[in-house]
């Protein structure tokens, strides 16, 4: 990157875990640029969806901090985070089964309901097809589409920042690549977005920047593309079979 | 002398083990005979399936015409979400029951037979979700995996020397898998401390315990890490240079791709298409129905596609805050 963007979200040394004396993140630095979409990848257990869950709130933070817009919001309740401008997608049990796609996205702005017409013609924008499928109910969707509705909600509130835990696990490989897009699309509106993902080269390929971590420290940052072809990060973690395959 | 049998019985599996570790099971070339295509028959199949159909309320989950899964060989069942894939696997495994339908197994017809029997017989499955035995340490779950234990007898059980040899033998056994999936320093720790995709290594090595003839892997890989995941494809390769078939469901084509001498597509529940995998990934079908245009585009290029024109016409409220 040659030019810095102004970080919106930032996490300085932090330090976090489920158990007492048990720590996941060992001291984790990552930020979040304006404008900028940025991959976090890594070995299983490495302390990726934890990252997330501790931005949100949704895990004890033990040491560290968590600056939004450069001011603090470390430990704060996720439903302070919300109003605040972080939007956070699970990696399941992201939408509400029971209702249907326009409910969820109520659901998604419920602290705030006037702004529910702007946003949702922002969310119908970004993506036409929920336009006709408002009355269908969230939980017969397929799970690129549960995705979809899963990001949209997130977005309803406006956020400054968007969470994604894993957005494309148990997609079949075009629903993978459409989820992917999706996310792009996002971005390219203008939310600056932090993806978790364990597709690792896809995940390279769309963002501006990504963080490799392991065992809960960020061990390498870089732009997507230099990761990709970073020999360190091919061998602990990416692998050589996709290069293996393209060069046979 | 009881002693003697089982020691002897321990010493014949491993030596089993050695042996066809050199012996390879050339593959017949081509697999199939007549024409290629959906439902093709094989030069020498291991499983064959006829007219399985099972449907969930008004869903047909699985409606397989005739499907042929050749012996000795590495097959990927590849297909979109809701194809009817683990469906099949739990139809063809005992562990769900079709609506119609009949299957057999190395000429065995196996339509109607529980779980537990077609294991013994050599047909073992492992699960997308993992099941594993929480409270019991790994070494323990993997020593539950070995079939026919002389000690699982009430009366045996009582006289150690009639077991104990044999016991020692599928120790060796457990251990040496462990040591290739990487879980060796593991053996102690409960099965409920280990992260999913250790969980999922665990119950792959377990599998393998009671030494299959077909092996069944639902999603193997899935939340593996990749390197990790390269490491393990020689694992399966090897067993099926030690005489076993695999049969496999996965989404990481790379995967497909370096293993796999046999590609099955199912799409709403049917066969689709069959073929080896550099064919079957150029199909039209198979690309608009599951990899998808962009499957060997750097995703990247597309992205910057996608800002260009978001930058000629931003819509509005992105970043109003």
């Amino acid at each position: 990157m040659t030019t810095t963007p102004q970080p919106v979200l930032k996490v300085e040394n932090l330090v976090a875990g489920y158990v007492p004396e048990v720590n996941i993140l060992n001291g984790t630095n990552a930020y979040v640029g304006k404008g900028e979409l940025v991959g976090i990848i890594g070995p299983n257990g490495a302390g990726k969806s934890t990252l997330l869950k501790a931005i949100f709130g949704l895990v004890t933070i033990r040491s560290g901090f968590v600056t939004l817009n450069g001011k603090d919001i470390t430990g704060l309740r996720a439903n302070r985070l919300v109003s605040k401008g972080v939007g956070f997608v699970p990696q399941t049990e992201n939408v509400f089964e029971s209702l249907t796609i326009a409910e969820n996205l109520q659901m998604g702005c419920y602290q705030n309901p006037s702004l529910y017409p702007s946003r949702l013609d922002f969310v119908v924008t970004l993506f036409p097809e929920l336009k006709k499928r408002l009355g269908q109910r969230a939980g017969s969707l397929s799970g690129g589409e549960r995705q979809m509705v899963a990001m949209s909600r997130a977005l309803m509130m406006d956020p400054h920042v968007l969470l994604l835990d894993e957005p494309s696990a148990g997609l079949s490989p075009v629903r993978q690549d459409e989820t992917f897009l999706n996310v792009a699309r996002i971005n390219a509106a203008g939310v600056s977005v932090m993806m978790v993902e364990q597709n690792a080269r896809r995940c390279l390929q769309i963002c501006d920047r990504g963080y490799v971590l392991d065992m809960g420290r960020d061990a390498y940052v870089n732009t997507g593309h230099e990761l990709l072809n970073d020999p360190n990060v091919i061998q602990l973690y990416l692998g050589t079979l996709a290069a293996d395959h393209k060069a046979g | 002398m009881a002693d003697d049998i089982a020691a002897e019985r321990a010493s014949l599996d491993e030596t089993a083990i050695e042996e066809s570790a050199a012996d390879a099971y050339p593959l017949p070339d081509p697999l199939w005979k007549g024409d290629i295509g959906p439902g093709c028959a094989k030069v020498d199949p291991i499983l064959i399936a006829d007219s399985v159909r099972k449907t969930f309320g008004g869903l047909v989950a699985v409606d397989v015409e005739h499907v042929e899964i050749p012996r000795h060989a590495i097959t990927a069942l590849i297909g979109p979400n809701g194809a009817g894939k683990t469906t099949f696997f739990n139809l063809l495994t005992g562990f769900d029951k079709p609506d119609s339908g009949s299957w057999e197994f190395d000429g065995t017809d196996l339509a109607g037979v529980p779980a537990w029997k077609i294991a013994r017989r050599g047909e073992v499955r492992t699960f997308q979700l993992t099941k594993a035995f929480g409270g019991l340490s790994v070494i323990d779950s993997m020593k539950l995996g070995a079939r026919d234990q002389l000690g699982e007898s009430f009366w045996a059980c009582l006289i150690p020397p009639l077991w104990r040899a044999q016991e020692r033998g599928i120790e060796e056994r457990a251990l040496e898998l462990l040591k290739q999936f990487k879980l060796y320093e593991k053996r102690d720790d409960l099965a409920l401390s280990m992260s999913g995709g250790q969980r999922k290594l665990l119950e792959m090595a377990r599998a393998l315990m009671s030494a299959p003839q077909l092996v069944m892997l639902d999603e193997p890989m899935a939340g593996v890490n990749p390197a990790l995941t390269q490491s393990l494809l020689g694992h399966i390769v090897r067993l099926k240079q030690q005489g076993m078939t695999v049969v496999f469901v996965e989404h990481d084509m790379h995967m497909v791709q370096a293993i796999a001498d046999w590609v099955v597509v199912m799409a709403e529940g049917r066969v689709v298409a069959e073929g080896k995998p550099t064919e079957v990934m150029k199909d039209p079908v198979v690309v608009d129905a599951y990899l998808g245009a962009n499957m060997d585009r750097d995703l990247g290029e597309v992205v910057k596609e996608i800002r260009a024109s978001y930058a000629a016409s931003r819509p509005e409220g992105g970043s109003a805050q």
